[in-house]
């Protein structure tokens, strides 16, 4: 019996609750800024845009930004 | 209550993203770096000599601390937005739980980040690209990766609108055969780059650029996987008493 009650769970997918948008929308405001900049001096910084001048960050980070696909120089 | 979920799963997003960076760190050092310097030997052959300028960083130092900030910042900022992003499509894409929905959408980051810009504007090895096209390059390919997450939010809202008349399977079909041919038509407009030195060697451009699939690849799966385990974990905790849980529970002074 308790088995035949269990199989249903078992097999059904539990489909978890959505989080409400208002939860969600401080964090992703400002962790998303964030990663984004993060993502920037990865990315792009001293390519086409510089925020700091010179060259140390596309230098440091070259070897990382051609392998991941940005375009370097 | 919900908020602290959703700080919970960006800190966990954040840790599987790291985890994942060290393991695609690991492919880019080991299957990577030999390409890039292969490319800078071919660069160093045909540069003119008064084009060798004084390193600010050395060859050693980008291919090790270098690479590993790079790639491990890449992982752990790609980490925290697929979390949030997962926090808004957990339960909203269909009856999928935790760690189906993470792996779900690890491969729709995968995709749309990745890889429809990598096959309209691949990934160059040094040396090859012009120094006074970067502004346009940069702008293409960002362009690119913005267009296939936008595109890719669309598919997945016109899926959920057209399932109720279509049904899930042709629903899911309709949209990405909608997905496919937008891309398609961007492929077609934008302009095409090709700045590749007519005797680069062609293997080592293929290889640099399999290497650099074989980096993301690496990353999303790992991030889909471990941040799905992390998910799963957090939002259907295990019940304390299981069969191996009692002798501990029972063990237990209090």
């Amino acid at each position: 019996m308790a088995q035949h009650v269990a199989q249903p769970t078992a097999t059904t997918p539990v489909v978890p609750a959505k989080l409400p948008l208002k939860d969600i929308a401080p964090w992703a405001v400002f962790f998303g800024v964030l990663m984004l900049v993060l993502l920037y001096f990865v990315g792009a910084e001293q390519g086409a845009t510089s925020v700091v001048s010179g060259e140390g960050v596309h230098e440091w980070v070259h070897d990382a930004r051609h392998l991941l696909g940005f375009p370097c120089h | 209550m919900n908020s602290t979920t959703v700080r919970n799963l960006l800190v966990r997003g954040m840790l599987a993203g790291l985890g994942a960076g060290v393991l695609a760190l690991v492919v880019a050092y080991f299957l990577g770096e030999p390409n890039v310097d292969g490319a800078i030997g071919f660069e160093e052959s045909h540069a003119p000599a008064h084009e060798h300028e004084v390193e600010l960083v050395s060859r050693s130092l980008q291919s090790t601390a270098g690479l590993a900030t790079g790639v491990l910042l890449y992982g752990v900022a790609f980490g925290g937005i697929a979390a949030l992003a997962y926090c808004f499509a957990l339960g909203r894409v269909g009856r999928f739980g935790p760690r189906a929905t993470a792996l779900l959408l690890s491969g729709a980051a995968l995709l749309t980040v990745y890889v429809v810009p990598f096959l309209k504007y691949p990934a160059n090895p040094p040396a090859v690209g012009d120094h006074d096209t970067i502004a346009k390059r940069t702008t293409l390919y960002f362009l690119m990766m913005v267009l296939g997450v936008l595109l890719a939010i669309a598919a997945v809202i016109a899926g959920k609108r057209l399932t109720p008349r279509l049904g899930t399977w042709n629903a899911t079909v309709a949209a990405v055969v909608g997905f496919v041919l937008v891309i398609g038509l961007a492929y077609g407009f934008l302009p095409a780059v090709n700045e590749v030195p007519a005797d680069f060697p062609a293997t080592l451009l293929w290889r640099f650029r399999l290497s650099s699939l074989a980096m993301q690849v690496t990353m999303w799966a790992a991030f889909g996987l471990v941040f799905g385990e992390l998910a799963e974990r957090l939002l259907n905790p295990r019940p304390a008493t299981r069969p191996a849980g009692t002798k501990a529970t029972a063990a237990a002074p209090n």
